[in-house]
């Protein structure tokens, strides 16, 4: 699903990423750990072609999306579902719109639309909350409106830079838990997260990253050499 | 692609009506741009106009000729004048044909002259230029001319008219290639607050897999609309002052200096095509300018 071929990133000079090699298959479930600007969002940000790497490829679905030009990008984000920390929700949209607009961006037909996106509110435990703004939800059904809306299209791919960052502790494992659901259902998830006993409780393949370059890539458990 | 455009199109509309502020501040001063704009182009146009109808009036050479020149000799006078390449029309115009012109001239007041005892005009030859630059070469040949008494040639008065409206309407024009700059900056950077406001908005859509052209089509109908709808108030109050202008200028006290302004339903249908034209550009244009930056997520 993706694969990074020795990926280098400078920010003016300084290095992000450094000769980073990693090889993620279909429907696996990887967390991205490390401290504090290891490079986990650079990372996060190279797959959606948000910047570009200095040096190295990188493949997604067997296709080199360095190679993509400014016009293919629109096409490799449709199939990227993003969840991030801040929600990042259109908040003069409804909720019905926020994840109606996934699928608009895709022109999807309007009964379509309103026969799928109740469907992922109800997946997501928020059928009620279609008609309101997001500012006057929670932040855990937010995040819900979020997910539901990174899913909507069925991507192949869900990415989440610390989705629960900004959730208490239960809300959090109410999302993760969904989060593990839509991996069931064959979808490759990538997860970056700093909360360890989540990702001790989960049992999943743990990637670490620290000053740039991938120090540790096993199964379980977080912290052994953050 | 018409899915697309629909989709735009209502997108735009209701992004209007969500951000009611920011759309009536775009619409007055946009409105007020074009308003601006139109009266001088009313000025220009009607100056045009004037200068216009000056250069037709006084274009013509008043021969005056001596009373003791037969009609029949000053037929021969005008046969050979009208030889000369600058001389577009030469006419004999009677003392008594003179009269009857003098009076229509007056108008209502022209009963005035009817006390007159004896027609104190002479017979004269009414030469009319091809253009206004031979004039003085025929003045000077009609003054030299035998039977030929004086000469009436305004030249030196045409020319410094033709000087002061040749200057009002490049000042008018400046003025609105001036004005039609500071409306796109103005509705750019009324754009832009809705942009900047919408930043995030739109870094989402992209994030989502928006193409460019999708995050731009409702921000550039709502530019366009703006435009279109700020033509509309514009050309509905400009019609209305023209109106008065116009009603002003048929006073009776005007009408004797020969001051009339062109037609206003004609004036109109191009107004609306400028206005309507300028307006969507504006928005459009303002719109997309201010849109550039913010598509590079
Ligand atoms: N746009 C940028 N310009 C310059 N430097 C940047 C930029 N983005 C990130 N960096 C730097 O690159 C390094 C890696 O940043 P990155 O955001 O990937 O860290 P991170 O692992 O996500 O950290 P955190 O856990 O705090 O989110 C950091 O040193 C950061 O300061
Ligand atoms: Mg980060």
């Amino acid at each position: 699903m993706i694969r990074f071929e020795h990926v280098t990133k400078d920010y003016d000079g300084k290095r992000a990423l450094d000769d980073v090699t990693v090889d993620i298959a279909d429907g696996e479930f990887v967390f991205i750990v490390g401290p504090s600007g290891a490079g986990k969002s650079t990372f996060i940000k190279l797959i959606t072609k948000e910047i570009e790497p200095d040096e190295g490829k990188i493949f997604i679905d067997e296709k080199d999306i360095t190679k993509f030009s400014q016009r293919q990008i629109p096409g490799l984000r449709r199939n990227i579902g993003m969840v991030f920390q801040d929600f990042r929700l259109l908040p003069n949209k409804t909720v019905f719109e926020n994840v109606a607009f996934a699928m608009e961006v895709v022109h999807y037909t309007r009964r379509t639309i309103e026969r799928q996106v109740p469907q992922a509110l109800v997946l997501m435990g928020i059928p009620d909350k279609a008609d309101m703004f997001p500012d006057s939800l929670a932040g855990g059904e937010q995040q819900r409106v979020a997910i539901a809306r990174a899913i909507i299209n069925n991507p192949k791919l869900l990415i989440a830079d610390e989705p629960t960052g900004n959730l208490d502790p239960s809300t959090a494992l109410e999302i993760m838990r969904l989060i593990d659901q839509i991996n069931k259902r064959g979808t490759t998830v990538v997860m970056v997260t700093h909360a360890k006993d989540i990702v001790d409780r989960m049992d999943k393949r743990v990637i670490t990253i620290q000053d740039g370059k991938v120090v540790g890539d096993q199964k379980g458990g977080y912290g052994r050499h953050a | 692609m018409l899915k697309s455009l629909s989709y735009s199109f209502k997108e735009g509309v209701k992004q209007l009506f969500r951000s009611k502020v920011m759309t009536l501040v775009s619409l007055i001063s946009i409105s007020a741009m074009l308003l601006i704009l139109g009266l001088f182009f009313f000025l220009s146009v009607n100056v045009n106009y004037m200068s216009g109808k000056i250069q037709d009036e006084f274009n013509t050479i008043e021969v005056f000729l001596e009373d003791e020149v037969s009609e029949a000799n000053a037929q021969t006078i005008a046969k050979s004048l009208a030889n000369m390449p600058e001389i577009a029309n030469i006419e004999y115009i009677s003392k008594e044909q003179g009269l009857e012109e003098f009076k229509q001239s007056w108008g209502d007041n022209g009963y005035l002259l009817n006390g007159l005892l004896e027609n104190p005009l002479p017979n004269s030859l009414r030469i009319t230029l091809q253009d206004l630059s031979g004039g003085d070469l025929v003045a000077e040949v009609c003054r030299t001319t035998p039977g030929v008494e004086t000469v009436r040639y305004y030249q030196t008065e045409v020319n410094k008219i033709l000087t002061v409206t040749g200057a009002i309407q490049k000042g008018a024009l400046i003025i609105i290639a001036f004005l039609i700059v500071v409306s796109v900056v103005v509705v750019s950077n009324t754009v832009k607050l809705t942009v900047m406001a919408r930043e995030e908005e739109i870094k989402i859509m992209k994030y989502v897999g928006a193409t460019n052209w999708f995050v731009r089509g409702p921000l550039l109908t709502e530019g366009v609309l703006m435009g279109g709808i700020s033509a509309l108030i514009a050309f509905a109050i400009s019609n209305l002052i023209y109106g008065r202008i116009c009603g002003a200028f048929s006073d009776q006290a005007l009408m004797l200096f020969n001051m009339q302004l062109v037609e206003p339903a004609f004036l109109m249908s191009s107004l609306i095509w400028i206005f309507m034209s300028l307006g969507i550009s504006i928005g459009a244009f303002g719109s997309l300018i201010s849109m550039r930056r913010f598509l590079k997520v």
